[in-house]
């Protein structure tokens, strides 16, 4: 290990502090353990140091055990709940993204978004029916649906009401997973729907399909055909096992960087049609209203987006020194291309490393090397996907559709950095 | 247990074959309109007892009837602790009222003021509601309390039936506001 600090050798490439992504990028990471970067988390109090010998090494540890679970000490790191008045099992709960590092968010603690709680569904029962504008109308059991040809991908899926906090006036001083943590990102690996639809049959006048879930609200969206025939999927396993309860068990569509509501879970019936059944949830609700009282509906792909994880909301820094600024960006046209981060409130920018793999309507991993000063910075990131399509400041983004949009809402999260360390939610 | 089966030794030919992604099986399989088949053909009757989608042209309403007069005793029953007395809203969603406010600071979307469809009143009451208690209602009791909800909002009048032939007919206030985003590729 170097005694010098190699940090000295580090290039700055943009405002207040930001250091080449090299850092990050292959062969750079002896140097990025001597550079000492550190990830902000929760320090404990005393360590087993030499000469100490550790306690769990002086007998012998934990039985095996057939399902496994966290470390205890992990405990803090959950899913933030908000259920509607009166009930308990309809509103949402959010990833708490500044706890994670990688791209795949645990089962466990993928967002949720339910509207008549979870059912739990005997797979033995459960049955999906085919039905509409077909040739053959079809039933299949989850026993039929599981000797189909799968298909396995990592892919994103992200609420389209998520960050809708930051369209109020005045910036909520809460973290990133509060803010932001209505997206997810799983191996979901299921049937192709077309497969399925080819099957039954399709109808000339054939042009959108209906997706009902088998809960108690009978969750009901409608989806262009061209989406079905192109890359949809029914989702049967998750990150390798089979889905938990609340993300669709036994069966969900799964529809690869639209808006998640469309993802029906626990689907049970699929109604091929001429025309969109205009049910509450593409009316009344997940519908944009603009400014002239016009509403945008059917605004299904999710833009372009990222957010830093770490540095975020609620952190306190642990003095001036190097850092590893570390987020997501993600874009339901594509891949990320991309991603710029600045230090100085968007004055400056340099472009971060994306970490392997970058795949397309994935979470991508960015991180970026930065010297904090020990000064007042604003901390932002810019994604930028493979269309070329830019993730707009707030301010650009509500100046052009207003604040009661309500839903899609994807600009540029700016943290700011106080001189005491604090880091908060600011609009920049 | 896994069995062999027909996708298996598909996937084995394919394999063979040298077409070593399950993918180019799969599509293989979609344009040769091939699949393993294993559905099973739904019947009228199963077919029917399952779908509860209406369409804004009114295709699938039941047959039924209701009025608002009749939908009031109903709503007083099943609807009130949730959506209040007339649909004042509170502690859930408001359900009259908010004409005029679509462009204000603070819009009030309600049935009234925001849905542009009568039929989804009764799709939605139908599938999911009573919160506690959905499916539970009759196909008149679904069409009285459509019709109670539409004539709160000064949309159709207190004695006028809703039934599969008037629900679709309903034009509703905010109908033409709505813009589909949607662009087929």
């Amino acid at each position: 290990m170097t005694t010098h600090d190699p940090g000295e050798a580090l290039e700055p490439v943009a405002g207040n502090g930001l250091l080449h992504r090299r850092l990050f990028l292959t062969g750079g990471a002896a140097t990025l353990g001597a550079a000492g970067l550190t990830l902000l988390t929760a320090r404990h109090a005393r360590a087993a140091v030499p000469p100490e010998v550790p306690q769990w090494m002086k007998a012998p540890g934990a039985p095996l055990s057939a399902y496994g679970a966290r470390s205890p000490y992990e405990a803090h790191v959950e899913r933030m709940v908000g259920s509607q008045p009166g009930t308990t099992g309809s509103g949402g709960s959010r990833t708490p993204i500044e706890h994670l590092e990688g791209i795949i968010t645990p089962s466990a603690l993928h967002f949720e978004r339910h509207h008549s709680g979870v059912p739990e569904i005997d797979p033995a029962q459960h049955r999906l029916l085919i039905h509409g504008l077909v040739e053959r109308p079809l039933i299949f059991d989850m026993e039929a649906l599981c000797r189909y040809p799968l298909v396995s991908r990592i892919q994103f899926l992200e609420c389209s009401g998520n960050s809708a906090g930051n369209n109020a006036p005045e910036p909520a001083m809460v973290s990133a997973g509060a803010i932001h943590g209505l997206i997810s990102c799983s191996e979901w690996t299921g049937v192709p729907l077309a497969i399925l639809l080819e099957e039954a049959g399709l109808r000339p006048e054939a042009r959108w399909l209906v997706a009902e879930g088998a809960d108690a609200a009978a969750m009901s969206r409608s989806v262009p055909l061209e989406k079905a025939m192109d890359d949809a999927i029914l989702a049967i396993y998750q990150n390798g096992e089979k889905l938990r309860p609340e993300q669709g068990y036994p069966l969900r569509l799964f529809l690869p960087g639209w808006e998640g509501n469309m993802s029906v879970k626990w689907l049970r019936r699929i109604k091929v049609t001429s025309q969109p059944a205009m049910t509450k949830d593409e009316t009344s609700k997940y519908s944009d209203l603009l400014p002239d009282g016009k509403a945008l509906q059917f605004t299904f792909p999710m833009a372009v987006k990222s957010v830093i994880t770490s540095p975020s909301g609620g952190m306190l820094m642990q003095g001036p020194g190097l850092y590893q600024i570390s987020g997501l960006a993600w874009s339901g046209a594509g891949r990320v291309r991309r991603v710029e981060v600045s230090a100085d409130g968007g004055r400056t920018w340099a472009e971060a490393a994306l970490s392997d793999p970058v795949l397309p309507k994935a979470l991508t991993r960015f991180r970026m090397a930065w010297r904090w000063d020990g000064g007042p910075a604003v901390l932002q990131s810019r994604a930028v996907d493979e269309t070329g399509a830019v993730q707009p400041t707030r301010a650009a983004l509500l100046a052009e559709r207003g604040a009661q949009y309500r839903y899609h809402y994807h600009a540029i999260q700016s943290w700011r950095v106080t001189e005491s360390g604090d880091v908060v939610n600011t609009y920049a | 247990m896994r069995r062999a089966n027909a996708v298996d030794l598909r996937i084995a030919a394919a394999a063979r074959a040298g077409a070593t992604a399950v993918a180019t099986l799969v599509s293989a399989l979609a344009a040769a309109q091939e699949g393993p088949n294993l559905g099973v053909v739904a019947t009228p009757e199963q077919v029917a007892a399952w779908d509860l989608t209406i369409l804004p042209d009114g295709s699938n309403l039941p047959p039924g009837r209701g009025t608002a007069r009749e939908g009031a005793a109903v709503y007083m029953e099943k609807c009130v602790a949730c959506h209040g007395r007339e649909g004042a809203g509170q502690p859930n969603d408001r359900l009259v009222g908010g004409h005029g406010t679509l462009t204000d600071a603070e819009p009030v979307r309600t049935i009234g003021s925001y849905w542009p469809y009568a039929t989804t009143v009764f799709d939605y009451i139908r599938r999911a509601m009573p919160y506690t208690a959905p499916q539970s209602l009759t196909a008149d009791e679904t069409y009285a309390l459509t019709a109670y909800l539409l004539y709160l909002n000064g949309i159709i009048r207190e004695d006028e039936e809703m039934n599969a032939e008037t629900l679709p007919k309903v034009v509703m206030p905010n109908r033409d506001n709505f813009v589909n985003a949607y662009e087929p590729r």
